[in-house]
């Protein structure tokens, strides 16, 4: 049996907010794939899916694409605007193109790839997510992220893991600058594996052995009275 | 908030155009900007007489009364293209002899522009609303940059929406907010220059303006500013010949480039680019932060 597809045309009748309140009243055991056409650069589609949807968005989205996904597998066939897959719980949200600022931000759960560049921000206050990164990250990426992981395939700007908790960067390029408390360090044999999973999940064909890992030095854990304020 | 947009044509044959591709562009920023919105137009070619700008802030306007008693108080050529509370201004006479004629006979107008080919509107409402009342449908030439405002720190009047404009052929939008806009002032009023509104981003117009007039290039002028405006900003520039385009350090404020061989277009977003002829075969990216971008109709 065949399913036909539920199609939602956004340059037609069907808002961001037909498109969301159907998911979310359609989330049965299993449930239709979806595709959202004419996105243009709207703002929240496929926000809060709580159920194990496919979500082809056919274009451009704007921000917030995929936000507090649950379950649901979301891929985006263009660029998302500022925070792509925002507090995701569980569940993919994949950017065929690039991710502007603030991608991954807070995620808890889930798998957000970007197979292009991501913006600024990428992965802040990361909870518990796994991103990967196709090409480079802006600046002040990870920045106070406190568990899950962040991959890199490309270059990250200034301040890569700035106040850093427990999350853990893999970059394979090279790093404008590391942020305050941000170390690099060795790879064991489960930094590897980890790494080899989560790129054959991206669909990434990168070596895991010439990545990097950066991680919290946890100096910053405890205040210091003895630090005159110069972190 | 605020919406920020720009347009220039690389071929002359688009220029009748311009309008009609910026509109939809204009109002796809209408939720970042819905208290106020202008656009400045530069013409294809510049006219040799001087181009004014004009706006009426209060109540109606007798522009044919006001044409007389500008011919009879400076005889020369004087056009007027009017609509509503604004007009748009040529003559042959000189600047100052046309300002000191306003400042006596029609105290209520403003001059939002000069120059030769720059011709600026700028309200408040919503902006179809303004693009419907000053026909910016209608609007040729070869490059314009608009404006939806959101205003956060200064008031909601035709006078503090943008774009800002300072010396001739020169305006500037803003989306962001400047933090030392008064200490900017303090700087630059010394040195004669003259201040409209209390608006930050009028600052930031009138310092980058002064540089270019100092001698500093549009790119000099603007890493000046990195380390004399502090703030969030992405700052779009217009130019007698092209579009300058900037955006903070931290990239607080967001901004994309569709770029084709046919146009440079620059928004807040991409919603505002998709309506856009070929924009689904355009270059796109995002403009890197602490970097200028110029676009020059060659």
């Amino acid at each position: 049996m065949s399913v036909v597809p539920m199609e939602f045309d956004l340059a037609r009748d069907q808002g961001v907010r037909a498109l969301n309140s159907w998911l979310h009243q359609n989330a049965g055991p299993r449930p239709p794939s979806v595709r959202v056409l004419n996105p243009d650069g709207a703002h929240n589609i496929a926000v809060g899916a709580n159920a194990p949807f496919d979500v082809e968005v056919r274009g451009h989205a704007g921000y917030y694409v995929g936000g507090m996904n649950q379950l649901a597998r979301i891929t985006v066939h263009g660029n998302a605007g500022t925070g792509a897959a925002e507090n995701m719980m569980s569940g993919e949200v994949r950017i065929k193109g690039f991710a502007s600022n603030g991608a991954g931000a807070s995620a808890h759960g889930g798998l957000l790839v970007i197979e292009g560049d991501a913006s600024l921000r990428c992965g802040i206050s990361l909870k518990g997510g796994d991103i990967v990164v196709g090409g480079s990250v802006g600046s002040f990426s990870a920045f106070m992220a406190q568990a899950g992981r962040l991959v890199i395939c490309g270059d990250a700007g200034d301040a890569l893991g700035d106040s850093l908790y427990e999350a853990v960067i893999y970059v394979k390029g090279k790093v404008a600058s590391l942020g305050a408390d941000a170390r690099f360090e060795p790879l064991g044999d489960a930094d590897f594996e980890a790494l080899a999973t989560l790129l054959e999940r991206a669909g990434l064909a990168h070596e895991p052995h010439l990545f990097r890992k950066v991680a919290s030095a946890r100096s910053l854990y405890h205040w210091n009275a003895d630090a005159n304020q110069e972190y | 908030m605020c919406g920020i947009v720009g347009l220039l044509l690389k071929k002359p044959e688009w220029d009748g155009r311009l309008g009609e591709l910026l509109v939809p562009m204009l109002t796809g920023m209408t939720e970042r900007g819905p208290d106020s919105a202008g656009l400045a137009v530069y013409a294809s070619a510049p006219v040799p007489k001087l181009k004014l700008s004009l706006f009426q802030l209060h109540g109606a306007m007798d522009w044919a009364g006001f044409l007389r008693g500008l011919t009879a108080s400076l005889p020369g050529e004087h056009a007027l293209q009017d609509s509503g509370r604004h007009a748009i201004l040529t003559t042959a006479a000189p600047l100052e002899k046309v300002k000191s004629h306003l400042e006596t006979a029609a105290p209520g107008l403003v001059l939002l522009s000069q120059g030769h080919r720059i011709a600026l509107y700028k309200d408040t409402g919503a902006p179809a609303d303004i693009a419907a009342r000053y026909g910016f449908r209608e609007l040729t030439g070869s490059h314009a940059v608009g404006h939806t405002r959101m205003a956060t720190e200064s008031a909601v009047t035709p006078a503090h929406a943008h774009p800002f404009t300072a010396g001739e052929d020169f305006c500037l939008v803003h989306n962001g907010s400047l933090s030392n806009p008064h200490e900017v002032r303090r700087k630059l009023e010394p040195l004669g220059i003259h201040f409209d509104t209390d608006n930050d981003t009028e600052a930031a117009c009138r310092f980058l303006e002064w540089r270019m007039r100092e001698g500093d290039d549009i790119e000099a002028a603007i890493e000046r500013g990195f380390t004399e405006l502090d703030g969030f900003f992405t700052f779009l520039i217009g130019t007698s010949n092209g579009l300058s385009l900037v955006r903070d350090p931290f990239a607080c404020k967001p901004a994309i480039v569709a770029e084709t061989d046919d146009y440079v277009a620059v928004s807040s977003e991409f919603r505002s680019l998709a309506h856009l002829p070929g924009v689904a075969k355009a270059t796109l990216f995002e403009p890197q932060p602490r970097t200028i971008y110029h676009w020059e109709r060659t």
